[in-house]
């Protein structure tokens, strides 16, 4: 079975992110960028099912920018086999959208005829959550979304899902789309000897033009704002005095 | 020298900054607070690092090593000086100097090294040879075929850990013309050798965790299969393989300079006085500035000497310069990030105090800012005849 994983380059999880002064979105010069979490995630699950010798191949894909080469030079160095770069945009700040995403990858995955796409639940740049389930919809592959757990045997998967208030076990047909969330597993570092070999992976380069999909953006962002700031606390001197407190705000 | 990183040095930055921060620091307040390594702990960074393919990766290939040029090793061990260096001695960079060992040395000192299987250590100074070293008195003598050896090394970094020690010991003496030279000989001493001994060292204010031990000699038989190297040629060994223990420091310093300096500018960036950040004042904003010009200075004359011994160019000076520059940058560095934090930036709730006193041993060992002053001084005027 050959896997197909997704994954994109957002801004780093540690950087404090900044509003541009316009408002019209998030500053992304000089900012370090690294692989979206959940989609490291995915790769992890996608080399330990390579491990188990239920996958042959793994096959990174990216949409984006043409630095995204670095972001799947890193899937690379994880494990993976080879790579697909799709630049649908010349500008970092230029977020391709969800839809435009999924009708790129439903066209690499009638060329690459995967079993599986494994893909993070959601980028934590803009947290749309969509392009897994819009994938799974042109392709009318079956879905498992959320997962914690994955097992493959042969036609079908069992994914565990989580969901609000707790788990729910689901068996999927194959092949089908799995989106996976924090706790599935912990991605390992890349190897030494894995980073030497990843220069010497294939990684080819495309256009979203070679796929014919129009990557215009649909929706039009209005604002961005920094989250409010948080408001100072005051200090209690007794449990009874907390308590009376929290009465007082109808905390409790 | 080319400017910016390639893609794959780009990826060990990454991974081990990663490393550094998720398996080192989260143990670092246990070694500063009861001054050892738990057993557990140096086992498992060590078998994290075989398993990534870390593991003596200052080796090359032919011996199961990953064949890192000089540069890469630069920023492996920029890197690990993020770290507390008691836990990142763990990650194991055995000594170059065992790729001086032949025959059956081999099999017993360079192979195991590699494999993280067993541990060494270097030992050269001793209580009367500090930046001396033709001063030692460790002496190993001729007697029925072996070599017995008597004296007393102190300073010994990681020999508590070590299941063999490289030693550096007198066996003759040469009348020059300048005096009596004496001849060294670099031998290998396995733990257990009778008439060895290893004990704990001095508590330093520097490195806590990171101990240092004293080894005594006392008519400790060694046979000729021990010597690593020639006989007499102690300095031979030195000279080609411990050149660039030096650049390594400077590297290290580069790496906790800019950790340290992440506090100050988050600080600068955060705290308020007067009714504004203090960043906002041109008396801290200047300071930074100064900080990060210094440290991008030392790094890059860190990364040129590593560079120019890639390419096989002299870099003797070079290395000098890059560890004595790092070295004082960090003192500076350090105390100019506690300054910053005024009275906070003293108190162990921090890790600014503990920088602080690590930064005070770089200045000193592998060569103190003065022998490095000397080897500068030296290669430019020996050349004028001066």
């Amino acid at each position: 079975m050959k896997v197909l994983v997704p994954v994109k380059r957002v801004i780093d999880y540690n950087v404090k992110v900044r509003v541009k002064a316009d408002g019209s979105g998030v500053d992304l010069a000089n900012v370090k960028m690294s692989m979206n979490p959940f989609d490291e995630i995915a790769v992890e699950e996608a080399i330990r099912l390579k491990e188990a010798g239920k996958a042959e191949e793994i096959v990174a894909v990216s949409v984006g920018v043409k630095q995204a080469q670095e972001t799947l030079r890193t899937a690379l160095a994880m494990g993976a086999d080879r790579a697909i770069l799709v630049v649908a945009a010349d500008d970092v700040h230029t977020d391709i959208e969800p839809l435009a995403v999924a009708k790129i990858l439903a066209k690499v995955v009638e060329a690459e005829q995967p079993g599986l796409v494994l893909c993070g639940k959601q980028a934590i740049d803009n947290d749309m959550n969509a392009t897994g389930q819009m994938l799974s919809a042109l392709l009318g592959w079956s879905q498992g979304t959320f997962a914690s757990e994955l097992s493959v045997d042969g036609d079908h998967a069992t994914v565990t899902r989580e969901v609000d208030g707790g788990l729910q076990t689901i068996k999927v047909k194959m092949p089908a789309i799995i989106t996976v969330d924090l706790r599935l597993n912990e991605p390992r570092y890349a190897s030494l000897p894995n980073i030497m070999k990843a220069k010497k992976k294939p990684l080819d380069e495309k256009t979203a033009a070679d796929y014919g999909v129009d990557v215009a953006p649909r929706l039009e962002i209005v604002k961005t704002a920094e989250p409010a700031a948080r408001a100072a606390g005051i200090m209690v001197g007794s449990v009874d005095e907390l308590v009376q407190k929290l009465k007082d705000v109808g905390a409790i | 020298m080319q400017y910016g990183l390639n893609d794959a040095q780009e990826m060990i930055v990454a991974t081990l900054r990663a490393f550094v921060e998720k398996e080192i620091y989260p143990h670092e307040a246990l070694v500063e607070r009861s001054g050892t390594v738990p057993d557990e702990i140096a086992a498992e960074i060590r078998r994290k690092t075989i398993d990534l393919g870390f593991y003596a990766c200052n080796f090359p290939e032919s011996v199961g090593g990953a064949g890192l040029n000089h540069l890469e090793f630069a920023l492996v061990e920029r890197e690990l000086g993020r770290g507390s260096m008691a836990l990142t001695h763990f990650f194991g960079r055995p000594q170059n100097i065992l790729m001086a060992c032949q025959g059956e040395q081999v099999d017993r000192y360079l192979l195991p090294a590699v494999r993280g299987e067993r541990m060494d250590a270097l030992a050269m100074t001793e209580p009367g040879a500090g930046s001396d070293v033709r001063g030692m008195t460790c002496t190993a003598r001729r007697e029925g075929g072996d070599w017995v050896a008597n004296g007393t090394k102190h300073f010994i970094s990681g020999a508590e850990h070590a299941d063999f020690v490289i030693v550096f010991m007198a066996t003759g003496a040469d009348e020059t013309p300048k005096g009596v030279k004496k001849r060294i000989t670099a031998f290998l001493v396995d733990r257990g050798t009778p008439g060895f001994t290893i004990r704990p060292g001095y508590k330093s204010v520097s490195h806590r965790g990171y101990a240092n031990s004293i080894l005594e000699f006392d008519d400790c038989r060694l046979p000729d299969a021990q010597v690593l190297g020639e006989v007499d040629g102690g300095f031979e060994v030195m000279n080609t393989w411990l050149y660039a223990t030096r650049l390594t420091v400077a590297a290290m310093c580069v790496g906790r300079a800019r950790r340290v300096f992440d506090y100050a500018l988050d600080h600068a960036a955060t705290r308020e006085q007067f009714g504004q950040k203090i960043g906002k004042f041109q008396g801290v904003s200047f300071q930074l500035a100064d900080m990060i010009t210094e440290i991008d200075a030392a790094d890059l004359l860190t990364l040129a000497a590593a560079d120019r011994l890639d390419q096989g160019l002299p870099a003797n000076r070079e290395i000098a310069s890059a560890k004595l520059y790092a070295s004082e940058m960090l003192a500076r560095v350090t105390d100019a990030a506690i300054q910053l934090h005024g009275g906070m930036g003293l108190m162990d709730d921090y890790p600014l105090e503990r920088f602080w006193r690590d930064a005070r041993v770089e200045r000193i060992w592998d060569g103190t800012s003065e022998i490095q002053r000397h080897i500068i001084s030296r290669d430019l005027l020996r050349a004028l005849g001066a």
